[in-house]
């Protein structure tokens, strides 16, 4: 597991609890006593630190590369998944991944970025950044969902849309344009989940939804922190002071009236429990589904439109 | 002041000198570098007259040049709330806001105007760069939803004008939810069965590109203009490699299918009452011809549509009168009934 620099006496205490329970299975001496009082600590010092994340903390929560990615939800909650590859156009983006599911018995159409977790699989994926390819696909998808009338389900993970000379040749703004409009306009329900990083467009791109959730400590922004602090501060050092004033945390947006719900997280953080993350997710997004479901495709349709026309006007 | 200056005695200095030129009557132009006298840069509407490299352009000058002369009106967009995030970086948006309202006299970054081209009822939604670089956040994006609702409602057709950096940062995710705001407002038009156009110019990028700009019924583009989603910094430093040289250009959309028209600014009144007439006077008298009483002169491409010449308003007048454009008007309305 990769370490946070904020959780180094959560883990230094973990540390010293996993070699007490080493020494007293080869002792006779019972330090259980001692064991529990240290883990009622550590419990109390990870439950204080993650009550209290700032910004920049989340940010690197939200990044974490334990946490469960969009594949581990696929593996964890979804059965029969049956990925559908391409844009019948240009070709195939594994940076977004989509296809036909199963969650909690209800048919599904699912997409979302996925980041990759080793070296191999983070190139294969391009880090969770999508080309149009990946957007146009999105879309494709969507249209599925129409004909064969099922809901969909995003999950959102992305830095953003890949910045590329390939991807601006292939018409990037105009897929992203066209993936925001196509969620805004599709006759099903549709719901998303920010899961780690909403980053900008590319998140956008697909989240455009019914029902939006956060995860407690995902991220969603306009830009990243870095490049906040780049433009404005003139220094990507200033990283912390764009996080925080950029409002990004899942708190932020639910106070700012942009998304309909938080998903809490296990006990610090979704990386360390990521089956009870899984749980989680799915029984909150079923439950979304439910009450979305019987639905008037207009109705629905005109709805999500004056959700967002109502957003960030005057009250 | 050099030596020579110093030592001439008055009364010749007033020969010799130079008289003081005010700096602003001369300007190079940032292509050619050419010097450029304002008064014919004002008459070429800011374009070079040396190597046509399109300068930007005040907004109120870029309405002025579309409308039909005195026709159009500005209307006010509502306010929004005031910098909601409470944002601070080195400076408060608070202060940075008002201080660019001062200097700018607007009250956001677009200007939302109606008015008449050639006769038919037009909307136009058009980007003021000079009001922090054109970015959206929510003024903006109500700016773009009130130009649909009047278009729909009056039955007119909207044309945006973007010229922007992309979203307002300072303005955090609500800046981002302008995007699929704008892209709702473009569909408002659309399902009414109205035109709606859009008119590229420079620079078009991020957040606007990636939402109502790209998804135009028709898309047109200033010579040179700069297009596209990311910066090209960050391109550069994400793929270590050279750009293409003309990436990310009008030019380079148009041929990779994102652009229908790259259009001279000279050319673009013209080729906007055009196609606005094509697709909104579905009929009319084959011997009239767009925007000229006499029909001789008016094959020529760019030249077909006289401007702001009086030529028209004859033209104008019989078309009210043959009622082409009531019956356009109508069936807009009639679409919004069913729907």
């Amino acid at each position: 597991m990769s370490k946070l620099e904020f959780e180094k006496p959560i883990l230094e205490l973990e540390a010293k609890i996993a070699e007490l329970r080493n020494v007293s299975s080869d002792s006779t001496v019972n330090i259980s006593e001692e064991i529990g009082r240290l883990q009622i600590k550590a419990d109390r010092l990870l439950t204080q630190t993650y009550s209290k994340l700032t910004a920049q903390q989340k940010v690197l929560v939200a990044r974490h590369q334990d946490r469960p990615h969009f594949l581990d939800y696929i593996k964890g909650c979804i059965e029969d998944f049956t990925p559908l590859a391409g844009d019948r156009n240009f070709g195939e983006d594994q940076a977004l991944i989509g296809g036909l599911g199963r969650l909690m018995g209800r048919s599904v159409v699912i997409m979302g970025q996925e980041k990759g977790n080793d070296t191999d699989s983070r190139i294969r994926h391009n880090f969770g950044m999508a080309r149009p390819e990946g957007y146009r696909k999105a879309i494709r998808l969507m249209e599925l969902a129409e004909q064969y009338q099922l809901p969909i389900v995003t999950l959102v993970d992305t830095a953003g849309a890949y910045p590329g000379v390939g991807a601006e040749e292939r018409g990037q703004a105009e897929a992203i344009a066209r993936s925001i409009e196509k969620c805004l306009n599709v006759k099903v329900p549709l719901v998303s989940v920010i899961i780690g990083e909403g980053g900008s467009g590319g998140a956008i791109a697909i989240a455009s939804a019914d029902r939006i959730f956060m995860l407690e400590h995902s991220i969603y922004s306009v830009i990243s922190p870095e490049g906040c602090a780049s433009i404005l501060w003139r220094s990507a050092a200033n990283a912390n002071d764009a996080a925080a004033a950029l409002k990004m945390t899942a708190e932020d947006l639910l106070e700012l009236k942009l998304i309909d719900g938080i998903i809490p997280e296990p006990l610090g953080g979704a990386h360390r429990q990521k089956d009870e993350m899984i749980k989680t997710l799915a029984t909150q997004v079923n439950k979304s589904l439910s009450e979305l479901t019987p639905w008037d495709g207009a109705k629905l349709v005109r709805r999500r439109q004056q959700k967002f026309i109502d957003m960030g006007r005057a009250a | 002041m050099n030596w020579l200056t110093n030592f001439i005695r008055p009364k010749i200095r007033s020969i010799v000198e130079a008289k003081e030129i005010p700096d602003n009557l001369w300007q190079k132009c940032p292509s050619c570098e050419g010097m450029l006298f304002h008064r014919d840069l004002a008459e070429a509407m800011n374009v070079c007259y040396h190597c046509g490299h399109h300068m930007k352009v005040p907004v109120k000058q870029r309405l002025q040049s579309l409308f039909d002369e005195g026709s159009w009106k500005e209307i006010t967009v509502p306010r929004v709330p005031f910098d909601p995030l409470k944002f601070k970086d080195r400076k408060r948006y608070a202060d940075r806001l008002k201080e660019t309202r001062v200097k700018t006299g607007r009250e956001d970054a677009i200007l939302v105007a109606k008015g008449t081209m050639d006769g038919l009822p037009v909307v136009i939604a058009a980007f003021d760069f000079d009001f922090m670089g054109g970015s959206m956040g929510a003024a903006v994006g109500e700016g773009l939803v009130v130009a649909a609702e009047h278009a729909v409602k009056t039955g007119a057709a909207l044309i945006a004008i973007p010229a922007s950096g992309g979203a307002r940062m300072q303005e955090g995710a609500i800046s981002l939810m302008q995007m699929p705001r704008t892209i709702i407002a473009a569909n408002m038009v659309k399902d009414a069965g109205l035109p709606y156009l859009v008119l590229l110019t420079d620079p078009t990028t991020g957040g606007v590109s990636a939402s109502f700009a790209m998804v135009g019924d028709i898309h047109i583009a200033e010579p040179g203009c700069m297009i596209g989603f990311a910066g090209k910094r960050v391109i550069q430093e994400t793929i270590r490699e050279e750009l293409p040289p003309n990436f990310q250009t009008a030019e380079y959309l148009q041929e990779h299918g994102m652009v229908d028209l790259v259009v001279p600014r000279k050319e673009l009144r013209a080729t906007l009452i055009r196609l606005l007439d094509l697709s909104m006077r579905k009929m009319r008298d084959p011997r009239q011809r767009l925007g000229g009483g006499d029909g001789d002169n008016a094959g020529g491409k760019g030249g077909r549509v006289a401007g702001k010449s009086g030529g028209g308003i004859k033209a104008k007048i019989t078309r009210a009168k043959t009622g082409a454009k009531p019956a356009n008007v109508n069936s807009a309305s009639r679409k919004k009934k069913a729907a």
